[in-house]
């Protein structure tokens, strides 16, 4: 590290905020997706708005690249380090600066944990909606940066709509307000914007998010399906009886079985597919819809619907299915998470070709669904022990990927491009759309130095792969030399 | 020619003769921001081609479709455009209704505009077309500039075709009025917005508070037993989202006030919506005093009717901020074409 710069980090950092052993920065060489590995040049833990400040302004001057990190739980690399950068870690922005009861609105710092805020106002019988499933976890700040989900999406949105206004440090340390305690503001929706911009426009120090009063009621039923094809044509019935479920998933049998063993949740292991429909609202409402969702579920083919008893038995039910991803780590050495989403009405075809696909790459698929809003999660499992199977794994699941992009979809629903889909996000965007993305983070970050290199691949990137997007036969990236 | 490459060949002209050019879908919120310096474009006739599966909520048009076309082919299927947007007049459309940004009274409990819009087509400064978003509920990929389209009046580039969420109407719906004094009022609808109450809408004026429900018969039913008050017709709703109550009407400036719902109340107020979030004052008071004090209350003001559109419409923005959206705007139209100075003064 240069001695100027390190010097300048020193005098502005209390010695607790700036790590620079190699020992010290080990913890952040790799984010939730631990495939990806790099030490940082220093890590800085600013404790004040007036320190980030100064971090950013003097990476600004010595033009040295900046990777803004919260809890570290992202699933796409998108707090991978930088050889030649610093890592920026919220971490001790971890206050919650106040609530705001009658406005439904609480102000926290980015490193509070998603959970902990529908803790702290729980008492108010308010909650934060976006429920992630690292929520115990992972911090509101990447919250923001991702546009985190969750499996009630369908009904309560994203983080994107759950906002209200963010406080965003430019690299060059300038403070920005963006949105407000009201419901819209002036100007561009610059609030839409940042949010789900993986650290590449802003560093996010305070964020202002909306609260919900808690429902009456919540309740779930489970049904059984024969076939994922009776499943899915299940979901588009619910919601074409007018009914908008909290939450509404999907597990083949491989998840079924593999969650079963993991938790004993009661799931039915001999079905091809189970759905979860959780209904929440007045008391008199959710009983009303639990009586219609069953009827839809019977005539769909369900073979069996079980509604919870108690809140131990829906607790016990949303268990299997959150503990999903665990459970199939228990039954592979090692599994690829996929995150595409596509419009439901592909579904069947979709699950096909995976399955078509699954022989063909002699991989197993554990397929979990947000069946609700579309977004898939093919779990493939492999043995990164075995040569070659990482990236028969890696292949196999651009191959889903592309696949979603095909039937109209996206290639990432929820868990962001951030490294991991720069190669796939080729396949989705055309090349005037990447440079018009390009053109947008100078707009913001003119030196180019927040998070380089993660969430929009390059021009030069995407015809190198040769997996660009053509679109109406034209020749992609015409103005690319190619040798 | 398609009407797709017509819009095409026209921006690449303006481009090639500096022309600027004013995006005019159905005019029907002409009114709303600032006067346009430029050739008109006229986008009304690239319209049609609904993809719709009532199952997916998800609908997708060119942005010349007709909003009354849309709503009557969604109704038909048992659905609705959950926020509610104005029309102001028949020819409102799909492209004009994601420009204003403009929801309706259902905007706090069913979301607005730019919540429900899922992706754009866009044709930008360069003359590109570009698709932004998608069709789908979750879509994580690339910036979100489509969002960034809602209320942008056209200052980023012409908007070619929109997909927006749907969600289907409510089995049941009824208004509730309460004879109430402003005070009372308020407080009561903090009270109701801190409840598991299906509130859809609700309206303040002269006296009257006036509240609907929505959702299962059971649900409606059950809180209209909780809440009091007496049934009254719901034509109301659509009279508030059209402007066409007598308030409305005036020649004097009309000024739309954003503010936190719980906000005390701004001198001179004469409508409250969205359960106290929005606030309609009509008022000769200097735009100074009504901007400072709506930002004092942690809100905006925007001179909505009764202007000459030459000056300020919309709250004017710290001067950082202006520069970052002169840098947006500069990004998607870097020669100035689209509704130079409808939004801002030199954006």
């Amino acid at each position: 590290m240069n001695s100027a710069f390190q010097a300048a980090l020193k005098a502005t950092l209390p010695p607790q905020s700036l790590l620079i052993e190699a020992e010290a920065l080990r913890p952040y060489e790799c984010d939730g997706l631990s495939a990806y590995r790099q030490v940082p040049l220093a890590v800085c833990l600013p404790e004040t708005l007036e320190q980030a400040q100064a971090v950013l302004r003097i990476c600004l001057e010595h033009q040295v690249p900046v990777v803004a990190r919260g809890a570290g739980t992202g699933l796409s690399g998108g707090a991978l380090p930088l050889a030649d950068g610093v890592v920026l870690s919220l971490a001790r922005f971890n206050r919650i600066l106040g609530i705001d009861a009658d406005n439904r609105l609480a102000r926290v710092q980015p490193g509070v944990r998603n959970l902990a805020i529908s803790e702290a106002v729980a008492a108010y019988g308010l909650y934060y909606a976006p429920d992630p499933s690292s929520q115990i976890a992972c911090s509101i700040g990447g919250n923001v940066a991702e546009n985190s989900g969750g499996v009630h999406c369908l009904k309560y949105g994203l983080t994107v709509h759950n906002l209200l206004a963010l406080k965003v440090l430019t690299m060059d340390g300038e403070l920005l307000e963006i949105g407000a305690q009201s419901l819209d503001s002036p100007g561009y929706d610059l609030l839409a914007l940042m949010t789900g911009s993986e650290g590449l426009l802003g560093v996010v120090v305070e964020v202002t998010v909306k609260l919900l009063v808690k429902p009456e009621r919540a309740q779930v039923l489970l049904a059984a399906f024969a076939s994922v094809e009776t499943a899915g044509a299940a979901v588009a019935a619910i919601i074409g009886a007018g009914i908008l479920p909290a939450g509404l998933e999907m597990m083949d049998n491989l998840s079924i079985r593999a969650a079963e063993d993991f938790v004993h949740a009661g799931y039915p292991v001999d079905a091809a597919a189970i759905l979860l429909c959780e209904l929440d609202g007045a008391n008199a409402e959710v009983s009303e819809q639990i009586m219609a969702v069953r009827e839809v579920l019977f005539s769909a083919g369900a073979t069996e619907v079980r509604t919870a008893q108690d809140e131990a038995q829906r607790m016990k039910f949303w268990a299997g299915r959150k503990g999903a991803f665990p459970a199939v780590g228990r039954i592979s050495p090692d599994y690829y998470c996929m995150d595409g989403t596509i419009p439901r009405q592909h579904l069947a075809q979709v699950l096909r070709r995976i399955g078509e696909l699954s022989e063909q790459y002699g991989l197993r698929v554990a397929n979990v669904f947000h069946a609700g809003d579309g977004n898939l999660h093919p779990l493939i499992l492999f043995d990164a022990n075995q040569p070659g199977e990482m990236k028969k794994a890696e292949d196999f699941g651009t191959d889903i990927l592309r696949l979603c992009v095909e039937v109209g979809g996206t290639v990432t629903g929820e868990h962001g491009i951030g490294v991991e889909k720069l190669d796939a996000a080729c396949s989705q965007f055309t090349a005037a759309e990447l440079a018009q993305f390009h053109a947008i983070k100078a707009a913001f970050d003119p030196a180019g130095l927040l998070n380089p290199g993660k969430a929009v691949p390059t021009l030069h990137r995407c015809a190198e792969m040769g997996r660009m997007h053509i679109q109406g036969g034209a020749l992609p990236f015409p103005e690319l030399p190619r040798f | 020619m398609t009407t797709e490459s017509v819009l095409i060949n026209r921006v690449r002209q303006a481009i090639a003769d500096s022309t600027p050019l004013c995006i005019q879908g159905g005019a029907s919120k002409s009114f709303y921001g600032r006067t346009c310096q430029g050739e008109p474009l006229d986008v009304s006739g690239h319209a049609g081609d609904i993809r719709y599966e009532p199952s997916e909520l998800v609908l997708t048009a060119r942005a010349g479709t007709k909003l009354s076309e849309i709503e009557t082919l969604l109704a038909a299927n048992n659905q609705m455009l959950p926020f509610e947007p104005p029309h102001y007049s028949p020819g409102a459309t799909l492209g004009g209704m994601v420009a204003a940004g403009l929801s309706g009274p259902r905007r706090p409990w069913g979301g607005s505009v730019r919540d429900a819009v899922l992706g754009v087509k866009l044709l930008n400064g360069r003359g590109e077309v570009l698709r932004l978003g998608g069709q789908v509920m979750k879509n994580v990929a690339g910036y979100d500039l489509s969002r960034l389209m809602v209320g942008a009046l056209g200052t980023l580039g012409v908007l070619l075709e929109v997909s927006v969420k749907v969600l289907p109407r409510p089995a049941d719906e009824r208004t509730l009025v309460f004879e109430l004094d402003d005070d009372i009022a308020a407080a009561r609808q903090i009270a109701w917005g801190r409840q598991p109450l299906p509130l859809s809408a609700t309206l303040y004026e002269a006296g009257r508070l006036y509240v609907r429900l929505s959702g299962s018969a059971q649900g409606v039913q059950a809180a209209r037993v909780a809440m009091g008050g007496e049934e009254t017709a719901s034509a109301l709703w659509a009279e508030v989202r059209e402007q066409t109550l007598p308030l409305f009407q005036t020649k004097q400036a009309l000024w739309r006030v954003s503010l936190p719902a719980a906000a005390p109340a701004m001198p001179g107020e004469n409508l409250t919506e969205w359960g106290g979030a929005l606030r309609w004052i009509v008022s000769d008071e200097p735009a100074e005093s009504i901007r400072q004090h709506a930002a004092a209350l942690g809100g905006h003001a925007t001179l909505f009717r009764g202007h000459d559109g030459m000056g300020e419409v919309f709250h004017p923005l710290p001067p950082a901020m202006l520069a970052l959206h002169q840098r947006v705007k500069l990004a998607l139209d870097p020669h100035s074409l689209f509704n130079p100075g409808r939004l801002y003064q030199g954006l």
